[in-house]
């Protein structure tokens, strides 16, 4: 930030630059419904005069008619910003609230304590640099209470406040606030809370919030607020290794090539030797220009930009880091899964893993076990549900930079996303590498599929077909087989069915099952592609995400979806196996058009209506569609 | 920002930080983005990061301002001389339903007004150039809803916001990912207050609107506000006079529906000074809040910034 070429004095100016000055912490609440957290916040805010007359008039009127707190003042009204949770009366996403004192500026996550929105705690948690744990004087340490301790650890939070709240409803008695802090210390000890303290309070009539309150003599400590002024707690490190994901790489001109980030961990001079990872390459900083001219050195927290020495090849998504001290770079690793949505999560299924800037294609493996937040309890499943926390491996498509989580927050962090709804669906912290992959790496072969597709006189690809069960699927590509084999063509025709009788033969009908039988069939159809092949496969691939994983593990440019598409009337009647009848009598569950569902392709490179169209057409217009694309000759 | 001898960063080199990254990784997720630009204080503020994120480069985005022809001449004025300076591309918008109806806040009500110009009008806006990704100036601390809206929030293909179903964000990954049709509004300043814009704006030596300071000017009282005249076509009621008082303006919108406050803050320094002591919101000033608890919220959902 620039100074101004005129420094201003005076009064007015010194106070400004006292006020300028001034650190930022983040913090969440966490506790039970009920404990009183957007109270605690309203009270923060109203105590450090951050509620201006016009915010109180409407806080004052909302009391009176929806407040639960008589006549007086409701400070949870104040957070509790959407319409629905006035309505209810509970908070049911994360709300930011700032206020600053005469030391601080501080950033408030509220966040909810509803069992269901365990998801909304760990994202305000993610940011936090210290949590305020509330507990009800009356109820003590609940289950709730462990729950949200153990999320704070998770998140990587050290820094922890226990408010044992309403110790006016308990008389202000000092032994029912001993009792829960010998409790809270004694469960909490696994986590390794590096600096904990615990403070009696009402939120509601302010004590021991800013000041220290008249009706609690026997309590020595410091107010809520002055641990919150004080505590030494920052997440971004600047003596950890240097870490920045680049963002975007800028060159507004034939000499300029600069590398935009944000500084995760670390400090970076002039002249220091940079690591890009996961390519290894060495470079030297040249310079770190900046708006507000060149800098000389520059550190975590910081977004900034660098120009090296020699020009390398560096993209976005690569780790900047220093020799001395590099990342983890593989393709497999375990982490801590939260599940963030409502569809659980698909071992197998191909997501988007964003780490830092960098987003790769991933899979995640079945859980390793789940944890039960309230028992800390290890339990198996074979799956994730929305707010599931668990154990899981992941590998991705490609191989990227991290470190583990405990290590650092912004390069051991990723987020999940669904590559059909784009949903932010899952996140993650990874705890360490899979060694394994490390030791698996391609054997480079001298002959090449081009070489194979020369000697074969054809060029290889996969004509994918998916539609329902008896849609015409294998008829269709057992005709367009015969046609191209007539032709002097070598094909294979991969059959759903007839792979069931082997390869497959361990898989069930289950989403899970079949997720995992597609993946093995986009392989064995790739391997043929690469063996000059051209594959005809025939699934009912009832997922647009399995279909989207097929084409990415065959190649885009290979690829040829063919939807049949007939009217579930058409093909139960048609039933050649008489396997809609037994659906229909509930012999055979998850029956895709019966009891699973069929996804519809968006945009297949041929839809074929078998209702209306001849086979011998149908199978024409696929022959066009190859000669179209250079396929055939 | 400058080198630091100490090793902490202050509250609003952080903030500095943080928007500069956030801009950074919209402008590289995004297929078409724009930044709305609507003159005020917190654009301006906007305006100054996106130069710095991408010097020595020029703006990866041009402007839009979604101009209802209700605006104060000075911010036009102001609109003018600053996209100059900047170099940057600006687009301006006008609801053309609008200019055919006549459509204006006295005859039909600031929230038809609003509705009409603002909403309708940018929505018109991003459809018409397939914008897919916009940046807003909203601080959560302006307004409850705000305060739990997502910095990098989605909308679908109409345009609407869904408060219930936003995507978890965390750390400082953000997920710009979207359908056809589908867009993402992002906000820069989501953790900027008041205070800290003007802060900024000072220790930036950022140029803002003249109105912002006070300044002799002719108002009339209306409905518990200080209405500048700013040109005829404000008809005084039969009560109403104009008078010469000192004023600025805290927040800056269509003139009619924009209260001043009384004030005697000439320079920056006075502003801080003002705010560091402040007993009323920003938004006070702005007639389109009042229109009853959760009115931004919905406003939201139909598509408003």
């Amino acid at each position: 930030m620039r100074q101004r070429s005129s420094q201003p004095t005076g009064p007015v100016a010194d106070f400004l630059a006292a006020q300028e000055s001034k650190g930022l912490l983040r913090f969440i609440t966490c506790g039970s419904v009920d404990d009183g957290k957007s109270t605690l916040i309203g009270r923060l805010l109203y105590e450090s005069k951050q509620i201006f007359d016009d915010q109180l008039a409407t806080l004052s009127q909302d009391s009176e008619r929806v407040g639960t707190q008589g006549g007086n003042l409701d400070f949870a009204l104040l957070t509790d910003g959407l319409q629905a949770e006035r309505e209810q009366g509970i908070t049911i996403d994360v709300a930011y609230r700032f206020f600053s004192t005469d030391r601080r500026t501080f950033i408030v996550a509220d966040t909810p304590g509803h069992e269901q929105y365990t998801r909304n705690m760990v994202t305000g948690a993610s940011t936090a640099d210290l949590a305020i744990v509330l507990i009800d004087a009356r109820k003590g340490v609940l289950t709730q209470t462990r729950r949200h301790s153990f999320l704070v650890h998770l998140l990587g939070i050290t820094n922890v406040i226990v408010a044992v709240n309403k110790i006016d409803l308990v008389d202000y008695d000092s032994t029912i606030f001993q009792d829960i802090e010998t409790s809270y210390r004694e469960f909490s000890q696994e986590f390794g809370f590096t600096n904990l303290s615990f403070v009696p309070v009402s939120a509601l009539n302010g004590d021991n919030i800013t000041t220290a309150s008249a009706a609690m003599p026997w309590y020595h400590g410091p107010t809520l607020l002055s641990i919150l002024e004080e505590t030494d707690a920052h997440v971004l490190s600047h003596d950890k290794p240097f870490r920045m994901y680049v963002q975007s790489v800028s060159r507004p001109n034939q000499d300029f090539r600069g590398y935009l980030g944000f500084v995760a961990s670390g400090s970076l001079s002039v002249g220091d030797s940079i690591q890009v990872q996961p390519s290894g390459k060495i470079s030297r900083v040249a310079s770190l220009p900046s708006f507000d001219g060149d800098r000389q050195h520059v550190v975590a927290g910081e977004s900034i930009q660098i120009v090296l020495d020699d020009e390398i090849d560096i993209s976005r998504g690569d780790l900047l880091c220093t020799p001395e001290s590099v990342p983890d770079v593989g393709n497999q690793f375990e982490a801590f899964m939260v599940w963030t949505d409502e569809n659980q999560m698909m071992p197998h299924r191909s997501y988007l893993l964003k780490i830092g800037t960098k987003t790769v294609g991933v899979m995640i493996d079945k859980p390793k076990y789940k944890i039960n937040v309230n028992t800390l309890e290890h339990l198996a499943a074979s799956t994730l549900e929305l707010n599931d926390i668990a154990i899981c491996n992941l590998a991705t498509d490609r191989p990227v930079a991290y470190d583990p989580y405990v290590n650092n927050r912004y390069s051991g962090s990723f987020v999940i996303i669904d590559r059909i709804t784009s949903k932010t669906v899952g996140a993650g912290m990874i705890r360490h590498s899979l060694r394994r992959d490390s030791n698996i790496s391609w054997q480079h072969t001298s002959i090449e599929r081009h070489h194979r597709e020369e000697l074969n006189h054809q060029r290889s690809a996969t004509v994918w077909f998916t539609g329902l069960s008896g849609s015409g699927k294998s008829t269709i590509a057992n005709a367009l087989e015969v046609r191209l084999h007539a032709m002097g063509l070598r094909t294979y025709l991969l059959d759903g069915d007839n792979l069931r009788h082997g390869l497959t033969r361990d898989l069930g009908f289950t989403t899970a099952d079949r997720i995992e039988n597609l993946r093995r069939a986009s392989h064995v159809a790739q391997i043929l592609n690469s063996a000059g092949v051209i594959v005809l496969a025939c699934f009912i691939s009832p997922f647009e995400s399995e279909r989207t994983s097929a084409k990415e593990v065959i190649g885009e440019e290979n690829f040829i979806e063919v939807f049949v598409d007939a009217p579930i009337a058409v093909t139960e009647k048609r039933d050649p196996k008489g396997l809609y009848k037994k659906a229909r009598a509930g012999e055979l569950p998850n029956f895709t058009g019966i009891d699973s569902d069929y996804e519809r392709p968006t945009s297949p490179s041929i839809h074929i209506h078998t209702d209306e169209l001849e086979i011998d057409a149908s199978v024409e217009a696929i022959l066009q569609h190859l000669r179209n694309l250079l396929l055939l000759p | 920002m400058k080198a630091q001898s100490q090793t902490q960063l202050s509250h609003l080199q952080l903030l500095e930080a943080e928007a500069i990254h956030i801009i950074r990784e919209a402008v590289a997720e995004a297929v078409n983005p724009v930044m709305l630009y609507s003159i005020g204080k917190d654009s301006s503020v906007m305006l100054h990061l996106a130069q710095k994120a991408f010097y020595p480069a020029p703006l990866p985005f041009p402007l839009l301002h979604v101009d209802t022809t209700w605006k104060f001449k000075e911010m036009i004025e102001f609109r003018a001389k600053i996209v100059d300076l900047v170099g940057a591309d600006l687009l301006v918008h006008q609801n053309p339903e609008c200019i055919e109806l006549g459509i204006n806040p006295f005859d039909h009500g600031s929230s038809v007004h609003t509705d009409m110009w603002k909403t309708q009008g940018l929505k018109q806006a991003l459809d018409k150039y397939n914008f897919d990704l916009a940046f807003g100036g909203a601080r959560r601390d302006e307004e409850k809803s705000r305060a739990k809206e997502r910095v990098f929030s989605f909308r679908s293909d109409k345009h609407v916001w869904d408060p219930k179903n936003q995507r978890p964000e965390l750390w400082n990954i953000y997920n710009a990912r979207h359908g056809a049709g589908e867009s993402i509004r992002v906000f820069p300043l989501s953790n900027w207050t008041e205070l800290d814009v003007w802060q900024y704006i000072y220790l930036e030596a950022i140029p803002v609107v003249p109105l912002y300071f006070a300044k002799v000017r002719p108002v009339v009282e209306r409905d518990g506000m200080l209405i500048m005249v700013d040109d005829d076509r404000m008809k005084l009621r039969q009560d109403e006079s104009i008078e010469q008082r000192m004023v600025r303006f805290r927040t800056l919108g269509c003139y009619p529906l924009t209260g001043a406050v009384e004030s005697e803050s000439v320079d920056l320094e006075g502003i801080l000074t003002e705010l560091f002591t402040a007993t009323t919101s920003e938004r006070q000033g702005r007639l389109i809040d009042h229109d009853g608890a959760g009115s931004m919220e919905k406003k939201k959902i139909e598509g408003y910034f």
